[in-house]
């Protein structure tokens, strides 16, 4: 059976910045509270007329062009995403018309935060399956579009963006460069992130999901390395999803990776949900902070509650 | 376990967590006035308390507990 790899990363973020004192203007918070408690100094946040469509498509342009293969190479295309505009036409379709890829198999997947490792998953398992042969993989937000900027609790954490990556076949003898996934949810907790209607906004339980992170995702990552052959004292690069500082930092601290091989990008990103963590994977890259041909660590988690992990070669 | 050794495991979890020397976890400090220990922190305390521990505190009575000496009775009661 072939494995898969992952080929190259792009993301992609809004012009307009949203700092904490511009938020401190609009709802009773500040600078300093909110740095202590999210661990965001600003975020971006898209044009009223810039869809989940736009950002995924500049994102994926981005990821197709680093990976050096023709649009015609691509045949799956996979768009994590839960607020786009519309509920179809499906964005990745869009998205593969507006890129020159010629009648893939396209879908929109919605995991929540936990989107992009489940659609990686997704199409790791469609390459080794043999149902495609390179997939561009894209996470897609505008979370501000769920925000009702008078709920402090969450206008000061969610953000947009979307991010990208292009997977291929592996070479013959050479070993997956995307592990099992280790997915799951719990629906029993399906409460504790919620729309509340097709024209309501966001709620969130803080408190009882940063219990949830803090502790039900340090075993989810842990099964994912040892199905991937690792352990995290060799993981270069952990990249959970950029939920929240505080969450990213127990997590980690939990696993006993050290804090420099953690992704932080949520400070100047915000929690993009299912971008945040390609997002994060292409700013890291362009930064030299990925080792290339080493194992990174991914885990989304997020409303369901569901959870996605699996380690992956760096590029 | 006696009150001195949950609170000196407490002392522990709270200079790990928060940063707070464990010198300064006494008995009479209250977690937010005191110390300085937000909402969040609190909730990695309950969690670090019961692997320590083996007893859970669950979120409706974390935010009860508002002194050191509070979070021993509980452990103490529970265990």
């Amino acid at each position: 059976m072939t494995g898969a790899k992952i080929l190259a990363f792009g993301g992609y973020q809004p012009d307009k910045v949203v700092t904490n004192d511009d938020l401190a203007k609009i709802v009773d918070t500040s600078d300093e509270w909110i740095r202590a408690r999210v661990g965001i100094e600003s975020r971006r946040v898209a044009a009223d007329d810039e869809t989940v469509t736009d950002m995924a498509e500049a994102a994926g342009a981005k990821a197709l062009a680093a990976s050096g293969l023709a649009p015609s190479a691509i045949d799956l295309v996979i768009v994590a995403t839960c607020s786009p505009l519309v509920p179809m036409p499906s964005v990745s379709a869009i998205v593969a018309h507006r890129l020159g890829i010629v009648a893939p198999g396209a879908f929109d997947l919605n995991a929540a935060c936990a989107g992009f490792c489940y659609a990686m998953g997704t199409a790791s398992n469609a390459i080794a399956a043999g149902s495609a042969r390179n997939v561009l993989v894209i996470g897609s937000e505008k979370m501000t579009s769920w925000v009702d900027w008078t709920d402090r609790s969450t206008c000061i954490i969610f953000a947009d963006g979307a991010g990208a990556a292009v997977l291929g076949p592996s070479d013959e003898g050479e070993p997956t460069g995307i592990g099992p996934v280790v997915w799951g949810s719990a629906g029993d907790q399906g409460n504790k992130i919620t729309v509340t209607g097709r024209t309501g906004s966001m709620r969130q339980d803080g408190q009882a999901v940063f219990r949830w992170a803090t502790t039900a995702m340090a075993p989810v990552a842990l099964e994912a390395c040892r199905r991937a052959g690792v352990t995290p004292a060799d993981i270069t690069a952990f990249v959970p999803h950029q939920a929240n500082l505080r969450i990213v930092e127990a997590i980690a601290r939990r696993l006993g990776i050290p804090r420099e091989r953690v992704a932080d990008d949520i400070v100047h990103a915000g929690n993009t949900s299912s971008a945040s963590i390609p997002l994060a994977l292409s700013r890291m890259a362009e930064q030299g902070r990925l080792q290339p041909g080493t194992p990174a660590l991914l885990i989304g988690f997020g409303a369901g509650l569901s959870y996605a992990a699996q380690v992956v070669t760096v590029p | 376990m006696t009150d001195q050794e949950i609170l000196a495991g407490l002392a522990e979890i709270i200079d790990e967590i928060a940063g707070v020397p464990a010198d300064e976890v006494t008995p009479e400090k209250n977690f937010v006035d005191d110390l300085d220990i937000d909402s969040l922190s609190m909730v990695e305390i309950a969690v670090a308390a019961q692997d320590k521990f083996g007893v859970e505190i669950p979120d409706e009575q974390l935010k009860d507990l508002k002194t050191v000496q509070d979070v021993v009775n509980f452990v103490s009661k529970n265990s």
